[in-house]
């Protein structure tokens, strides 16, 4: 423990923590500059609201309200897991797609994919027991969503149609799917309006408190399998090169289009997966219009925890936490839950424009907000990904 | 030859194909305005990627661009309606407040391109994700703002209303339903065949486009000759930022008189396919957008008038949902068949460092 003043290096605790730092200074600066925005669009909108009292303390009233409604009790930390679950498992879909330099912007739709899968797999196996139907419900939510994953990559490979517009024209494609599917199909007979049978036997069991389901461990399941998928075996290493370096990769004699399409099937498949466990964990059945805000939160999700697998987690809790609370927020501030919205959207921002918040805080030896990126806008228009 | 044509028929398709084809014939002349209204704040998005990329600026935020018009557009009517009245100015129903709305929306879309301008220009953040994280902003901004504003349910300032030609143009033969499409119309989709003939010419035949061009596809080289490159830059976004603010505005001012959370439903995006169909050009990216509304036209005129015969019971068993999906279905088919074969600006997307001073 002796350390001398003149000596540059710092011990091994010091040295880890710097390191630490060094990963978390730029999120929690983003996080904590769009809380201050967030309390000015807050003030703000007092203004625009016509006969609203003004109070300068609406900000602590929103946020405090915010905290309760997210961790104020067992039950509300309970349900603050259960939203962070699907959050989890999408935000793992984008971060995986980062990793190899593709921009799952299409979570949205594979989510909404993967609901219907397993919504459709649970009716037809609702009187089937658990222990068959809860895996096989599971499996074609994975599915559904894999395969709308799965068209993007195929559609980059081959011909380089990018797959930002491509995935945002398959999540409006998805909702249209939705709706002529639990309105045709899928729908309960002798109902007046659109809206499928319970799922019965395939609902996922609750495991804590009152709506903690089991898909909670499915999360944390996912999230150790895409971290030992990363960074212990051969696809993982193959889909990191490829997003790093897609010629170096081909030139080590990789296929990148094989690994685009293997890449966007599995983030599809997460995040499909995300849709089967709010399914058969929260709603049981669906209507035409169903639908959340867990495929746009995934992308803020992947991107504030620098799609590693465990920043990920933390990015998810966030962002699950905010969910969670927002409503006790609105009830008791009168904050539309938008506001979350707003929060994620300036947290993005900033992440964006890291390299003004580095020279404003002066921060040195800090990394980058957003890292492997190298492969993104260079295969946008014409030039097909990988040749 | 009779011969050939019964056999003809008597294939399944053939016949199908020939069904759809008279059908199209007959409900054309009525539905060619609808398909120019449908494809006017797609144009206008288009236009605004035209801008942009032709200097070698990808812009994924014209959706967000879109939406923050939108809504600017009919909050500021909201707001002035009381102020400056709502008198009726001329023949496209345009009053005061409502013409100074539009400017207002104007200038919000430039702001807000300003941003894309400068993360992606100055900041040199990559382009992709700043434009997807504008929309994201722009997206939950409107969504938060419209959810407090619409509790008190306020009046707009109206919105602008279509010219009605003289019968004299429309009853002409042959190109009566053609000047029809075109004039039967509120004032921003009349302008959108103005605005693309003048930009066509600009960017194919003036100094600003030889200039946007050079930049777009050799930044260096384009320096090198004394071309300001990140000047052209900023420029061409802002100026984008204006035809994608008039494609918003376009919906909550002229289409509609109110605005929705969410309702530009994907239109910057398709305006990107029809940019990249019309290879970077504005005549080309009209006419891709007009191609991918006709089909939504085609769709809405057969929920109402059901074509006969077997065609019209194999279209009438089809889900509504088919046709509301066709422009987004259509999109991904024409970006993957013919994205292969059009080329985008040579420095498109690449942000670009000047040379060092020495």
């Amino acid at each position: 423990m002796s350390e001398t003043a003149s000596s540059p290096r710092l011990p091994a605790p010091g040295r880890a923590a710097q390191r630490l730092w060094s990963i978390i200074a730029l999120p929690l600066i983003s996080i904590l500059l769009a809380l201050v925005v967030g309390a000015f669009v807050i003030v703000a909108s007092q203004l625009v609201l016509p006969g609203a009292q003004f109070n300068l303390l609406l900000p602590l009233t929103a946020y405090s309200a915010l905290m309760e409604g997210a961790f104020g009790n067992f039950n509300a930390i309970v349900g603050t897991l259960a939203s962070t679950a699907p959050l989890v498992l999408g935000g793992l879909s984008v971060g995986l797609a980062f990793r190899a330099g593709l921009f799952n912007i299409g979570a949205q739709g594979q989510f909404l994919l993967g609901a219907l899968g397993a919504v459709a797999a649970g009716v037809a196996l609702a009187g089937a027991p658990s222990v068959v139907a809860i895996p096989l419900a599971l499996v074609a939510g994975f599915l559904a969503g894999a395969a709308w994953g799965f068209i993007p990559g195929l559609l980059k490979a081959v011909s380089g149609a990018h797959e930002v517009v491509v995935t945002i024209m398959l999540n409006y494609i998805a909702k249209a799917v939705i709706a002529a599917v639990v309105g045709g199909p899928l729908r309960q007979q002798g109902r007046s309006e659109a809206i499928t049978p319970d799922v019965g036997n395939a609902a996922l069991p609750i495991i804590v408190g009152s709506t903690g389901h089991a898909g909670i461990l499915l999360a944390i399941i996912a999230v150790i399998f895409v971290g030992w998928l990363l960074f212990r075996t051969t696809l993982g290493f193959e889909i990191r090169t490829v997003g790093a370096n897609p010629d170096a990769a081909r030139y080590a004699g990789m296929r990148p289009r094989v690994v685009t399409i293997v890449t966007m099937s599995l983030a599809g498949g997460l995040a499909g997966l995300a849709g089967a466990i709010v399914i058969l964990g929260v709603t049981h059945l669906m209507t035409p219009s169903f639908g959340t805000t867990v495929g746009f939160d995934s992308i803020a999700v992947a991107l504030l925890g620098r799609t590693n697998p465990l920043g990920i987690v933390a990015a998810a809790l966030l962002f699950g936490s905010l969910r969670s609370g927002a409503t006790l927020m609105e009830i008791k501030a009168g904050i539309p839950v938008e506001l979350v919205d707003v929060l994620q959207a300036t947290i993005l921002l900033f992440l964006v424009a890291a390299p003004v918040l580095q020279r404003l805080f002066r921060l040195r030896g800090v990394k980058s907000g957003l890292d492997t990126t190298a492969t993104l806008t260079r295969t946008y228009g014409g030039e097909a990904s990988v040749q | 030859m009779d011969a050939l044509i019964q056999a003809l028929y008597a294939i399944p398709i053939v016949g199908l194909v020939f069904q759809l084809g008279g059908y199209i014939i007959a409900v054309g002349p009525n539905v060619a305005p609808g398909v120019l209204q449908a494809a006017t704040p797609v144009a206008l998005a288009a236009l605004c990627g035209v801008m942009c990329e032709r200097a070698g600026v990808v812009n994924i935020g014209i959706e967000g661009i879109m939406i923050t018009a939108a809504f600017v557009g009919w909050y500021a009517g909201v707001l002035l309606a009381p102020v400056l009245g709502t008198a009726d100015l001329g023949p496209f129903g345009a009053n005061p407040a409502l013409v100074v709305a539009l400017v207002i929306a104007l200038v919000s879309g430039v702001l807000i391109s300003w941003l894309h301008a400068w993360l992606s220009i100055s900041v040199r953040a990559d382009q992709i994700i700043s434009g997807s994280i504008i929309n994201i902003v722009a997206l939950g901004l409107t969504g938060y703002l419209n959810n407090l504003i619409s509790k008190t349910s306020p009046n707009g300032a109206g919105s602008f209303i279509q010219y009605r030609p003289p019968h004299e143009l429309t009853d002409l033969p042959v190109v009566g339903w053609l000047l029809g499409m075109f004039l039967n119309q509120g004032p921003i989709a009349m302008s959108v065949i103005v605005i693309v003939v003048i930009l066509q010419v600009l960017l194919f035949r003036s100094r600003w486009g030889l200039r946007s061009r050079a930049v777009g596809e050799h930044p260096r080289a384009a320096e090198t000759v004394g071309i300001d490159v990140i000047r052209v830059r900023y420029r061409n976004v802002l100026i984008g930022g204006v035809f994608a603010a008039l494609g918003g505005a376009y919906l909550s001012m002229e289409a509609t008189n109110s605005f929705q959370q969410e309702m530009t439903l994907g239109r910057g995006y398709i305006g990107l396919a029809a940019m990249i169909v019309g290879r970077w050009s504005p005549v080309g990216a009209f006419g891709a957008a007009l191609l991918f509304y006709s089909s939504t036209a085609l769709g809405n005129s057969i929920k109402f008038a059901l074509p006969s015969g077997d065609l019209g019971t194999i279209l009438g068993g089809l889900p509504d949902q088919v046709y509301d999906a066709l422009p987004y279905l259509l999109t991904i088919v024409i970006l993957a068949g013919v994205v292969g074969r059009s080329i985008p600006p040579a420095a498109d997307g690449q942000p670009y460092e000047r040379e060092a001073t020495a």
